[in-house]
């Protein structure tokens, strides 16, 4: 048993190292997808304090909204244009009908309004857009499709192109939020507001407009992730429930921390597949599905503010 | 005063309404259908339910019904959760069902205490519990035309054709949920006395659409051929991923629910190759299906697409529907009655004959095997058909393949008596 722990999968590593550089890969994609679906939360957290229990749906809204729109004759360029459209109306709504009338509320009660919203948005999803799985329109959007093998020790590490460019998205992402926050004005009054409302309020800065920019600047994020995710797989609602995994995510990167969203992705992507492809037969495998909470579950207890996250000084 | 008006007022109301609904009820047979147009198998419960609608819709357009009596089918939306799908059950069972199809084994596994004691029928259409075949444990069960572990059976007789078993290694692609854990037994029994290994991939239902980890171990463990029981948005994401391991695809088997156009149009001409079991016919070119086209497609009295008819799961769902038809016929002659009961469809159930020659006659010749119910036989032990995907439609691929009863039938006879083995209470039937 402690061979089957200690000693075998790291001989079946070093047998098979294609194998291990494909499960590094498969899982830094992966986790790079995560931090995506994780940054949407973190925005919204930061800003506003709450957590938005909706991301998983506003991802499959996103690429569905797209993938619908291109089926009724939208061109595909348009059709992303008028998308980022509907989740700028969608975020101004959201303020203006759920957010505004709740300001001061229990974080239990915009929780549960999130939820109350993911439900709202799941029905107007399934009744534009019907429960069928749709395809994504990659190449339709200038997106790279087909496989290339990398040979390497004696063996092949397979990249699909789409992995790449979700990547390479990703990151192009993320340095752009970093400069937005850092170098705009409405960055920075966004950061104010995340540090403290009262104090933003008193210097003149709107809750309202930074709610409703964060909000639109987390369901652009949204529309991405279901873009990339969508073109590996599909358009379903079966990707709300991945979404559901971010919270591993931000539990150990943080909740209010950009960086931890990312490196937290990274970490459970790339985890769960080591974990899952080398120790997950002793488990009967399917381990993918509980790694992440597990290890957030670890965390919990020993960091409980997560890798990036501020840390917690109680005052007794 | 006032108080005694509103009260007798009251009391005529819910004599009328009451008297209403009875009469409703005797005029229709009522049959509830547990379908799921939301939620993540939303993809294949759709075009199921416009199936098994629009069968029944025609048969009210075409002849009033069945013997005289309109069909009422009555959509209860489950979303394939077992919660909600005994929550239809309990909103449903008072207006005198004459069968339940649940289209989950979740919910069927969570539903046949009570439906045996209602004595109301389930049809379980190729999924459910396989030991439900027995019928003398189970009078009120049917897994016509046949189960997953028969099923599982000619698969395997497929792979063994075509190279061969002993010595091979089967991967067992699965979604880790009551469903797919069903034929695990068989796949054991059956790998021990044919001498081939077998390595199971579990895939979470939220992880469905995020397989990297079960493809890598099938990279890992280089199994000759795989067999999923996949459903919803995991069957094109495992083809899919199959492709990007570079897995042959005519290797690749997936059972009845894995095997749909909604299953292989997102993967398009790249899933070209890739195999699944049938046993119910593709496309309209039966006189029924015109019918129903003329009857209902036609005449905007149908939620599916125009070219939506004719699919796979469309054709499924259509067949559940013919089942039944014919199992109301048969117990209609039987009974003498025209207006049935639970009970009563029971009989219809135990009878029906849908061989060749009945088939043609109801405009569906070709359309599916044999099915000879029986009291013993809740099953019906139906061949299924491999099909191919052509890049762009399905392909029947092979003759009817019969399963390995004599192997599988003791197997289901002792999973019977193992279901009952904790319910002394339990009332199963006896067979002649």
């Amino acid at each position: 048993m402690l061979s089957e722990i200690f000693v075998e999968p790291f001989v079946l590593m070093a047998d098979i190292p294609d194998l291990l550089l494909q499960t590094i890969w498969e899982g830094f994609v992966a986790g790079t997808l995560y931090a995506l679906i994780a940054l949407g939360f973190v925005l919204i957290f930061k800003a506003s304090g709450v957590f938005n229990f909706a991301q998983g749906i506003m991802v499959v809204f996103a690429a569905l909204t797209l993938v619908g729109l291109y089926a009724n004759g939208v061109p595909a360029w348009l059709a992303l244009i008028i998308t980022i459209g509907v989740m700028a109306i969608l975020a101004i709504s959201i303020e203006r009908v759920v957010l505004r009338p709740l300001v001061g509320q229990n974080e239990a009660i915009l929780l549960m309004a999130t939820i109350g919203l993911s439900l709202f948005v799941r029905g107007v999803g399934e009744t534009l857009f019907g429960g069928e799985t749709k395809t994504m329109i990659t190449s339709e959007l200038g997106l790279p499709t087909g496989i290339t093998d990398w040979n390497v020790f004696d063996g092949r590490v397979t990249f699909q192109h789409i992995d790449i460019a979700a990547v390479v998205i990703a990151v192009l992402m993320v340095a752009g939020l970093a400069v937005f926050f850092s170098k705009t004005r409405i960055g920075r009054a966004l950061r104010a507001v995340a540090d403290d409302h009262q104090a933003a309020l008193s210097v003149g800065i709107s809750l309202h407009q930074i709610w409703a920019i964060v909000w639109f600047a987390s369901g652009v994020v949204a529309l991405v992730t279901g873009i990339m995710w969508g073109a590996r797989s599909d358009v379903s609602f079966a990707l709300e429930v991945i979404a559901l995994k971010a919270l591993a995510v931000l539990i150990l990167g943080g909740f209010t921390s950009i960086p931890g969203a990312i490196v937290g992705g990274l970490i459970i992507g790339i985890g769960e597949k080591l974990f899952e492809v080398y120790w997950g037969g002793l488990l009967g495998g399917g381990t993918e599905a509980w790694f992440a909470y597990v290890l957030a579950l670890i965390f919990l207890l020993f960091r409980p503010q997560g890798l990036f996250g501020e840390r917690i000084i109680e005052r007794v | 005063m006032k108080f005694r008006s509103l009260a007798i007022a009251l009391a005529a109301t819910a004599i009328t309404a009451g008297g209403l609904a009875a009469t409703a009820q005797a005029q229709e047979h009522y049959i509830p259908n547990l379908s799921y147009r939301t939620g993540p198998y939303a993809g294949g419960g759709i075009p199921f339910a416009n199936g098994f609608g629009d069968y029944f819709t025609m048969l009210n357009e075409r002849d009033g019904g069945i013997g005289g009596v309109p069909v009422r089918v009555e959509e209860c939306e489950t979303g394939y959760n077992s919660q909600k799908g005994i929550e239809c059950y309990e909103a449903t069972k008072g207006n005198n069902p004459l069968v339940y199809t649940p289209l989950s084994t979740g919910i069927t596994l969570g539903i046949i205490p009570q439906t045996t004691q209602a004595k109301t029928p389930i049809l379980s259409m190729g999924y459910g519990l396989s030991a439900a075949g027995i019928g003398e444990t189970f009078p009120y069960t049917f897994t016509y035309p046949t189960s997953y572990w028969n099923q599982m059976s000619s698969i395997l007789k497929y792979i063994d054709a075509n190279g061969g078993l002993e010595g091979k290694k089967i991967g067992y692609i699965y979604l880790d949920a009551g469903y797919g854990k069903e034929p695990i037994p068989v796949l054991e029994a059956l790998s021990e006395q044919m001498g081939f290994e077998w390595v199971g991939f579990p895939v979470a239902g939220k992880d469905m659409q995020n397989q990297g980890s079960q493809w890598l171990n099938v990279r890992k463990e280089r199994p000759d051929w795989m067999i999923m029981w996949g459903w919803g948005a995991m069957n094109a994401t495992a083809v899919k991923e199959a492709i990007k391991t570079r897995f042959p695809l005519d290797r690749f088997i997936g059972n009845w629910w894995a095997g749909a156009n909604a299953d292989l149009d997102p993967v398009g001409p790249d899933g070209k190759g890739y195999l699944s079991a049938n046993f119910s016919g593709i496309g309209t070119d039966f006189p029924a299906l015109k019918d129903v086209q003329k009857y209902v497609v036609d005449a905007g009295k149908s939620q599916a697409d125009a070219d939506k008819v004719g699919d796979v799961l469309y054709n499924r769902g259509l067949y559940n529907a013919v089942i039944i038809a014919e199992a109301i016929r048969v117990a209609q002659e039987m009974t003498g009655k025209k207006e049935l009961t639970g009970a009563d469809m029971k009989i219809g159930l135990e009878n029906i004959k849908l061989d060749g020659a009945r088939l043609e006659e109801l405009g569906l010749a070709g359309f599916a095997g044999d099915l000879i119910g029986s009291c013993k036989d809740h099953e019906g032990g139906s061949p299924v058909f491999i099909q191919q995907w052509n890049g762009t439609e399905w392909e029947r691929k092979t003759d009817p393949i019969e399963p390995m009863l004599e192997i599988t039938r003791p197997l289901l006879e002792d999973a019977a008596a193992g279901y009952i083995a904790d319910k002394p209470d339990w009332k199963g039937q006896t067979c002649s």
